[in-house]
């Protein structure tokens, strides 16, 4: 048994934890991250890595466009196995209710300075000719991107004393102990362990949603953009029942990840038939040619969500030193780095890029928490 | 009772067959387009063997519903999953299930040997029935088994010139096979078959392939005892390195798997309840194995009481079963060949460079793509399991691929 000192011990080797671990490090502070598994090998590996501005509410708006950029500026810097596509989104409008949405999105993404474009029905089918005709039309948001999460999370950790396959046993008021009962103390703990944070600390109100991905194998050219259903949103923002949403994504490599399907059923990892096929259909409503495409792998993964749709992020009241970033449900890839830079600057005493306000950990403590929406 | 049986290569000719001939209503699946499975392969220009021709002739004479050509995606809540271009979703309701679904080869990577003309032992064998030309061509078989032999002949046969059949295995422990092959003189007198077909060319044993050579496609490889190396210039290489059971479905149905092999008790029951297993998925032990199993849990399926004598048949080769994988156990300078740059998946291209310092097996997969691509790691998995003892990729759904419409109208 040994003990060990550092000033910001990081638990959750996910990509939020890689990412806080990197800014932090970065500031000059001695790090250690510690994880049950392999960096990046949790629900990090089971996303589809879509780097994207969503306008839910006005807070997850400024913290994904803040963490786009962010993205945008680190592209030159990954390494080639991260696989940086800048993609683009199309968020694709069926009819001329879905279309007077876009037109909505397409005012308030422009009064954030994020760069889109309105496409009728002609331009959408210019750009992605494997979309069904008569669709009536699609925003495209051009700086939004594809990552390998995986690779990203490992990029983001090099030369930071990461320890893989260390279970924490417990947090204490010093820091905490692995299950081999070695000692970690730290002046700050971060808890980044997504959907199971809450196995440390029972009353993270952080529940696992769970997804599902299919992959084809390689069709190079089948479609240009990361390319989702309008109706994407509203299945992201229901919080109780099971939902699909048409979501598919080009791979660098040719291949192609489809989704999405949201659905509470605890932590069984079990293929859920019906809805992966409801999910396929919806998918193949919107692009038919799909139906002759060779499925390769189909897998599910668990989004941390929270009851508000919001990450939790600082200081975790009734313990000194203690913070969380976690609960970043279909986001956490895209939010990591502006979760990375304000929970930064709340350890770091520093100016925070924007408001930490509606991200605080604490606010679960409201007696109205998750029920204005 | 309604029973699906899933493989037809031997063991699952014998168990639809026994199944069928005592009274049970019986489905059998395979994912090739004719019975026979990967032993008794045959077709237009390959007739079957004998053996083959009075399972088939018995299976035929039952009213036996026959799906060929239809692969099991997996198991839903429904059941078995099964579906084929010709036929779309295939209902397999059933009450027990006998899983039959064989083995593949193991390659184990050498420098070389992805080049265009290096097939397996196995692959070779079906490229020959389904008339790949060979004659005139010079043949290196190697790695390692009794198939290498049947390989070796069938190349003969066809009018190949067979340069080279390189054993892994020393003569040492093959030697201390011998007393099995005494033992059930059915196998010896086969292997003579063998031996007189392609004579003058015999078998090297204790040697190997170190590397495979050639611009465009192969043109020679290098042979090695270990002491020292020598060239043998041919134009095809076929070489396997032995069997991997097929544990992909018993794993999705939830069957206990040990060290690679479908774990089942003396009834070939597996250990979920109503889900038999038999042949090579439950350890290589070749077709005589298999057809006694595929009886045994026909019979023990169906609760008939005289499966007792089969089992004690059975018991008779268990020596032959555990001796045989003994004396062609891996020698480990055939787990050393691959240098970095040689290709170890092949789907991914991912080199054993890159993948001898991953931690695990789904660091691999992970990080370097190893096992991500079309075949879902069924090569490149045991050859890991072999190199650096990681566990094999679990089994995802669909168990093979598919396209997209497969799983549209499944319902």
């Amino acid at each position: 048994m040994a003990s060990y000192d550092c000033d910001v011990l990081i638990i959750g080797a996910g990509i939020v934890g890689a990412a806080c671990a990197r800014a932090l490090h970065q500031a000059g502070l001695r790090v250690i991250v510690l994880d049950a598994a392999q960096p990046g090998t949790g629900t990090t590996a089971a996303c589809m890595g879509h780097i994207v501005t969503m306008d839910d509410s006005k807070s997850q708006m400024q913290l994904t466009a803040y963490s786009r950029a962010a993205w945008e500026r680190l592209a030159a810097e990954l390494s080639p196995d991260c696989e940086d596509l800048a993609a683009g989104t199309l968020w694709v409008a069926e009819d001329d209710e879905e279309m007077d949405a876009v037109e909505k999105k397409f005012r308030y993404y422009s009064e954030w300075n994020v760069p889109c474009e309105i496409l009728d029905g002609e331009g959408l089918r210019r750009f992605e000719p494997n979309l069904r005709a008569g669709l009536r039309g699609a925003l495209r948001v051009p700086g939004d991107r594809v990552v390998y999460a995986t690779n990203c999370t490992r990029w983001m950790l090099q030369g930071i004393d990461v320890r893989p396959v260390t279970p924490v046993a417990a947090l204490d008021e010093h820091g905490a102990r692995d299950i081999s009962g070695n000692v970690y103390r730290a002046k700050s703990v971060v808890l980044a362990c997504g959907s199971d944070s809450a196995k440390l600390i029972p009353e993270l109100p952080i529940e696992p949603r769970k997804g599902h991905l299919c992959i084809t194998d390689r069709y190079p050219g089948f479609c240009h953009h990361q390319i989702v259903e309008l109706g994407y949103l509203k299945s992201a923002h229901q919080f109780t029942s099971e939902s699909v949403a048409f979501n598919i994504q080009p791979r660098p490599n040719g291949q192609l990840l489809l989704g999405s399907s949201r659905e509470f059923t605890g932590w069984d990892a079990g293929i859920n038939n019906d809805l992966l096929q409801k999910m396929i259909a919806r998918a193949h409503m919107y692009m038919p040619a799909l139906a002759n495409l060779l499925l390769l792998r189909v897998w599910t993964g668990f989004r941390p969500a929270t009851r508000d749709k919001l990450p939790l992020i600082g200081a975790w009241p009734g313990r000194q030193g203690l913070y969380i970033a976690a609960g970043h449900e279909g986001l956490g890839i895209t939010t990591s780095l502006g979760t990375a830079d304000l929970l930064a600057a709340e350890i770091l005493g520093t100016t925070p890029p924007f408001s930490p306000t509606p991200f605080r950990a604490s606010r679960i403590l409201d007696p109205d928490y998750g029920h204005h929406e | 009772m309604r029973i699906a049986v899933i493989g037809a290569g031997p063991g699952g000719l014998a168990a639809a067959a026994t199944a069928a001939e005592n009274g049970a209503d019986v489905l059998l699946v395979d994912e090739n387009p004719r019975a026979g499975g990967q032993i008794w392969r045959h077709g237009p220009m390959a007739p079957p063997p004998k053996l083959a021709m009075e399972w088939i002739r018995r299976i035929q004479a039952q009213r036996i519903e026959t799906h060929f050509g239809v692969t099991v995606l997996g198991r839903d809540s429904n059941g078995l999953v099964a579906y084929s271009e010709q036929e779309g979703h295939v209902c397999l309701q059933c009450d027990k299930i006998i899983l039959a679904t064989g083995a593949r080869e193991l390659f184990l990577p050498f420098p070389g040997w992805t080049l265009p003309n290096v097939f397996g032992a196995g692959g070779a064998q079906a490229l020959l029935k389904a008339g790949m030309p060979v004659e005139g061509k010079r043949i290196v078989v190697a790695g390692s088994g009794p198939l290498l032999l049947a390989v070796a002949a069938t190349f003969a046969k066809k009018g190949a010139h067979v340069v080279g059949i390189l054993e892994q295995a020393g003569i040492h422990s093959l030697l201390q096979f011998a007393p099995e092959l005494i033992r059930h003189p059915a196998k010896l007198i086969q292997g003579v078959g063998f031996g007189t077909r392609l004579f003058p060319t015999r078998p090297r044993f204790g040697t190997w392939v170190c590397r495979a050579m050639g611009n465009d496609i192969v043109r020679e490889v290098i042979a090695t005892d270990g002491k020292r190396e020598w060239p043998l210039p041919c134009d095809i290489l076929a070489c396997g390195f032995g069997l991997v059971p097929n544990v992909e479905l018993a794993q999705a149905l939830g069957c206990d798997v040990e060290k690679g092999k479908v774990s089942v008790d003396e009834h070939q029951a597996t250990s979920q309840s109503g889900v038999y297993c038999v042949g090579e998925s439950t350890g290589i032990g070749g077709e005589d194995v298999a057809l006694l199993e595929g009886e045994i849990a026909a019979l023990a399926a169906l609760d008939i009481p005289n499966v007792t004598s089969k089992i004690h048949e059975r018991w008779r080769w268990e020596s032959f079963v555990s001796n045989l994988g003994r004396a062609f156990a891996l020698r480990k300078e055939v787990l050393q060949l691959a240098e970095d740059t040689t290709t170890v998946c092949r789907c991914e291209d991912v080199s054993f460079g890159v993948l001898k310092n991953q931690p695990d097996q789904r660091s691999a997969k992970l990080y370097t793509r190893c096992g991500m691509g079309p075949c879902q790691g069924r090569v490149c998995g045991p050859a890991c399991h072999e190199l650096f003892g990681w566990e094999l990729n679990k089994p995802r759904w669909p168990l093979s691929p598919v396209t997209l419409d497969a799983l549209l109208d499944s319902q």
